[in-house]
């Protein structure tokens, strides 16, 4: 067993696939066929549709910050000796947002901002579960 | 919709025994003590009650604790806006002949955690899988990651945000419930200790122990009852998510639906609400509650709120009792708005100069549950 001790999510049989493609470090997620647009997080059946015509994709893992904050105070134990930390809902190329944590930033309103383009860092946690973090994308 | 329109009234409000902080009495017995003391401020008992609605724990227990047996239970459960929705669920089944005599009832141990739930998120839920890893502090990280977008797109500031907290504060300072009564200043509000970015303390609520309770019937009954009935004159309710990650906009909310109704039901206009009891979590909530509720335009909730004009005095009463933010906050707080903005509708504060809102005789009241994801709307009038 690892340290790890913050809390670790543990995969049901419909969210397995996207926990399994990260693991691998090459993020899938589901896309409706009836209407071509992606959705997260991994559901059974479409939330625009309700058809089980869905797919599991490949992703870039790409995209930008949508909405963020800078946690100064958190009383989990698990987090209190990290602050502070960015949590940030990033906006993937594909159209869908989910919640992670901005790595490789000064955890300042003035270092971080809406728009900010990022890209995926898969962060092996435990042997198990890989959890998926962002950082800037550098300039090129 | 119309129909219902004014059919029924609140006839007793209360608040537990104590609010603030109570080590001593578990969140049952302050739900038992609100009940109690409404239903005595109406002139009616226990055995009048044929309607029970809460959330937070089960009709059942509630049931079982008073010794009723109701013909009507409901237990809507989608937050702190619960208890304003319960509003609108109550006056139905009054109007609509499925009860006579409706009992709201709260109660949180929010500070003292005495008879509470334990706070648990399963892994293998929803929330334990998408967002339990990456440590946002619930709830107010989730308001603070919606605000950060507001500010984005609206330029809305933190001084913004920090007058609701002082213009809040004033009104509690005039109320001796008040858990929180010493005056501050933005500066005091933006050099408060950082909690999550763009908030500092003071735009958060309190957490304290409190219950509350309001009893309501037909408009027919109640005008043989004590008190001045304060009649329902709209309602309503909508949610859009559970998870912060899944809110559709962060700078929209279920109250422009709810909002919507209520209003068009009430069949009254922006400029005939007197005051306004809006949820305050947070100060953001109350920002973009404004805006959603149609107060304002989209984006004009900083400027709108600006030079203290929801304070004692000012041109838009709002969060008279001190609200969340100062006069009590256990968790779940709708129940304390629709209190407040029966007795504001009741005068009961006549004798109290400044604390009483001149002529009040319509209110809003917005209730606010999980983080930004439900509402619910009530229009009150003096009868």
């Amino acid at each position: 067993m690892s340290g790890y001790k913050k809390p670790l999510p543990k995969p049901d049989p419909v969210t397995a696939p996207f926990w399994e493609s990260l693991k691998k470090h090459a993020m899938k997620i589901q896309r409706c066929n009836d209407t071509g647009k992606f959705f997260f997080y991994p559901r059974g059946l479409s939330p625009f549709t309700l058809s089980d015509n869905i797919s599991w994709e490949s992703v870039s893992g790409r995209g930008v910050v949508h909405a963020f904050t800078i946690v100064y105070q958190n009383r989990d134990p698990a987090f209190a000796e990290d602050v502070p930390y960015v949590v940030a809902i990033v906006e993937l190329e594909e159209g869908v947002r989910l919640m992670s944590n901005l790595v490789g930033v000064e955890p300042d309103p003035g270092h971080v901002w809406i728009g900010m383009p990022v890209e995926i860092v898969y962060d092996d946690v435990t042997e198990e579960i890989t959890l998926p973090r962002f950082r800037p994308v550098r300039a090129t | 919709m119309r129909a219902l329109s004014g059919k029924v009234a609140i006839v007793g409000v209360a608040e537990s025994d104590q609010i603030g902080r109570v080590p001593d009495k578990p969140a049952i017995m302050l739900h038992a003590e609100a009940a109690r003391s409404a239903l005595a401020e109406a002139g009616l008992t226990k055995d009048d009650v044929d309607g029970l609605f809460t959330a937070g724990i089960s009709t059942t227990e509630l049931g079982e604790y008073l010794g009723i047996q109701p013909k009507v239970t409901d237990n809507t459960s989608v937050g702190g806006s619960s208890f304003v929705i319960h509003v609108g669920h109550a006056a139905t089944a009054i109007a609509t002949g499925r009860c006579q005599v409706a009992l709201v009832t709260h109660g949180e141990s929010g500070r003292s955690r005495v008879g509470m739930p334990p706070r648990v998120t399963p892994p293998d839920s929803l929330r334990g899988q998408f967002e339990a890893p990456f440590g946002l502090p619930q709830p107010v990280g989730a308001y603070a990651l919606a605000c950060s977008r507001h500010m984005y797109e609206f330029g809305t500031t933190k001084e913004q945000l920090a007058e609701i907290a002082v213009a809040t504060r004033k009104w509690a300072m005039l109320n001796p419930k008040a858990y929180l009564r010493d005056p501050i200043t933005i500066e005091d509000v933006l050099n408060s200790r950082p909690i999550c970015w763009p908030f500092n303390l003071l735009d958060c609520c309190l957490v304290t122990d409190a219950g509350g309770a309001f009893v309501m019937t037909s408009l027919e009954r109640a005008r043989d009852l004590r008190q001045h009935p304060i009649v329902v004159l709209g309602f309503g309710e909508s949610h859009t998510h559970a998870m912060i990650s899944q809110m559709p906009s962060y700078t929209s909310f279920a109250a422009r639906q709810s909002g919507k109704v209520a209003f068009e039901m009430a069949g009254v206009t922006h400029d005939e609400i007197d005051l306004a009891m809006i949820y305050d979590s947070f100060t953001y909530t109350v920002l973009l509650s404004l805006e959603e509720l149609g107060f304002c335009g989209k984006g004009e909730g900083g400027a709108f709120v600006s030079g203290q004009r929801t304070a004692p005095g000012g041109a838009f009463p709002m969060n008279t009792n001190g609200g969340g933010l100062s006069y009590t906050h256990p968790g779940m707080y709708g129940v304390f708005a629709v209190i407040e903005a029966v007795r504001q509708l009741r005068h009961d504060y006549l004798d109290q100069g400044i604390r009483q809102v001149p002529d009040a005789s319509i209110a809003l009241v917005h209730g606010t549950g999980g983080v930004l994801s439900s509402a619910g709307t009530a229009i009150l009038a003096r009868y």
